[in-house]
């Protein structure tokens, strides 16, 4: 059976969880929040959790032997164990770092790093062997070259494209991606051309920022699997709105950020395959990241330590560990169910105007809750602006995918994006004051 | 909305003097990344006075109203006149609502006058006399007088 959407009672008691969501804006008119897809607001368990650390655990992980380096080290690595198993991962599996964007760096820069002709042989040669010890796969894995491709899509953010665009670059490997249809679907027509033997990695996004696409990530990872490209998933908009189970899905790496799903700002992960992670050379260097140092090199501690140079943000570790626990109580599968109800109210409600233009799906097939929307002859910043008079928060300029919006024809959208504690009625908030949109710009509507 | 006046909207709708035309002496394209605001500008300045402003503004309402007021309030002037125009508006729009504008100097501009209030949106207003003070600067004038000062 499918999982129902939240009941009013049960949205209430949520939203009697989040201290920001009882504020006023704009001469004290409520809050209606629906820009989650930017960033989350945060239940009361998480805020209590860092505050928790502060007050009773403080100190560096994985170093010193006191009682509290102790204690804060097996809270931090019970954080990590709790955000692996939200998404069917392994503990060791789970780099922790700043957000989904260093995420995406570290493994584009373990792939360059794995590029650069040594300068030093010495120390060069010597580093990849010892990298190597636990490991059956080579760093050759992660060597590129010219000749060699780089896949994306045209619906990435740009934190899924700058850093392989930048990678290309510095690597001489040739950047290519995948269109998106009219309707905001991956165009899949070329697949085999684009993804083809040359292809070394295929970096795509789970769910699209922009557009609510679900992409088909079984279809491409098959096809990345045939021709041997390892694959790369934006998981920032999958992991806080539906269940994800990272080996299900057969990615290589994940990349996912705290803040977008009631975790604290700060705190992002990498997930990838133990393997690879082993084989990976590293990203950011320095203390705690390390197996033995010289003056003249290093070598580096086993996953996920060797990632995660310098002390780390255990705080925001354990805050998102308890937005996890939230978010598992409240179960993923109803959450889905409760952004989906949201999602098809706004885009019946929108079916109606037809002065606005849904960018993205506006069937609810493989289509998450981030609803994006142009009214003819204006533009989304003046939208956005009349929506935020009545207390409407939404999102309105690009959205940080600046070619998406140029293939949709459009130069800026307004979004509308769900979290579990938006109810039915804030929908409705947004509706009435969009339209009142065509009477403050003049705009002749039918 | 105090915001969108009606000079607002009525500017937006139809910019004065609008579109890109020769002679100029210099060009420029300035962008607000944060919503994707553009213009490209062009001046030519014969002697002392500024004898055309043209220029092609895609963006809010804001911006494209605020082109439009630069455009009327600028152009046929003398860089005296500008250099207090401008320096008059930049203070009007980084006042958060302190300077209400006066329109003795900057006429319509004092429309713009409520989206100080308004953070996100001062750059939209700001875009198109940046662009004009990069214009004017590449063509051998300077007329901010403060070019660190307001803007961030």
């Amino acid at each position: 059976m499918p999982s129902a959407p939240f009941s009013e009672e049960e949205v209430a008691a949520i939203r009697a969880d989040f201290p920001i969501l009882a504020r006023t804006v704009r001469d004290d008119r409520p809050l209606v929040y629906l820009d989650s897809g930017a960033t989350s607001q945060k239940p009361r368990q998480v805020l209590d959790a860092e505050r928790d650390w502060y007050e009773r655990l403080n100190a560096a992980p994985h170093r010193g032997a006191h009682a509290l380096s102790e204690e804060g080290t097996e809270a931090y690595e019970a954080a990590r164990a709790t955000i692996a198993a939200f998404i069917g991962a392994r503990s060791d599996e789970v780099v922790f770092t700043k957000n989904a964007t260093e995420a995406i760096n570290l493994v584009a820069y373990a792939f360059s790093n794995a590029s650069q002709k040594p300068t030093n042989s010495e120390l060069s040669v010597d580093q990849p062997r010892q990298e190597l010890t636990n490991s059956e796969l080579s760093v050759d894995r992660f060597v590129l070259g010219p000749g060699d491709e780089v896949v994306v899509t045209e619906m990435e953010h740009h934190a899924n494209l700058i850093p392989w665009q930048e990678l290309c670059r510095r690597t001489g490997a040739t950047l290519r991606w995948l269109d998106v249809t009219e309707d905001g679907r991956l165009d899949l027509s070329h697949l085999h051309d684009i993804v083809n033997e040359r292809t070394k990695v295929l970096a795509f996004a789970h769910q699209s920022n922009v557009l609510g696409t679900i992409n088909p990530v079984d279809q491409l990872v098959s096809r990345a699997r045939e021709v041997g490209a390892l694959t790369v998933l934006d998981a920032c908009q999958s992991v806080p709105h539906m269940g994800v189970d990272v080996h299900a899905l057969g990615v290589d790496f994940a990349a996912f950020s705290g803040h977008k799903m009631l975790g604290p700002m700060g705190i992002g992960v990498l997930w990838g395959r133990a393997e690879l992670l082993d084989a990976m050379p590293v990203f950011l260097t320095g203390g705690s990241m390390i197996e033995t140092v010289t003056m003249e090199g290093a070598t580096y501690a086993p996953v996920p330590q060797k990632f995660e140079a310098g002390v780390p943000n255990a705080a925001q570790a354990i805050g998102l560990a308890a937005a996890c626990d939230y978010l598992t109580d409240l179960g993923m599968d109803r959450v889905a169910a409760h952004e989906h109800a949201l999602a098809e109210r706004l885009l019946t409600a929108l079916a109606t105007r037809p002065w606005v233009r849904v960018v993205g799906p506006t069937d609810l097939t493989d289509r998450g809750g981030a609803v994006s929307f142009v009214v003819d002859g204006v533009h989304a910043h003046d939208v956005g602006q009349v929506l935020d008079a009545a207390g409407v928060a939404v999102r309105v300029g690009h959205h940080c995918a600046w070619p998406l919006h140029r293939t949709m024809k459009a130069a800026a959208t307004t979004r509308a994006s769900f979290a579990a504690y938006n109810t039915a009625s804030e929908v409705d908030a947004l509706v009435a004051a969009l339209d009142t949109v065509p009477q403050v710009f003049g705009l002749e509507v039918a | 909305m105090d915001l969108y006046q009606q000079l607002i909207l009525d500017h937006s709708k139809r910019p004065v003097n609008a579109g890109l035309r020769e002679p100029f002496q210099a060009e420029v394209h300035h962008v607000n990344p944060t919503c994707g605001d553009e213009i490209t500008l062009r001046v030519h300045v014969d002697g002392d006075v500024i004898d055309d402003v043209s220029y092609d503004s895609q963006g809010c309402s804001i911006s494209v109203a605020s082109a439009s007021i630069l455009a009327e309030e600028v152009t046929g002037h003398d860089l005296g006149e500008v250099r207090e125009t401008f320096a008059a508006m930049k203070s009007m729009l980084t006042s958060k609502g302190e300077d209400p504008g006066d329109e003795e100097v900057i006429g319509d501009g004092v429309a713009l006058a409520g989206v100080a209030k308004y953070p996100a949106r001062v750059k939209c207003a700001l875009l198109s006399w940046m662009a004009l003070s990069d214009a004017l600067a590449r063509s051998g004038h300077q007329i901010d007088t403060d070019p660190d000062g307001g803007t961030r």
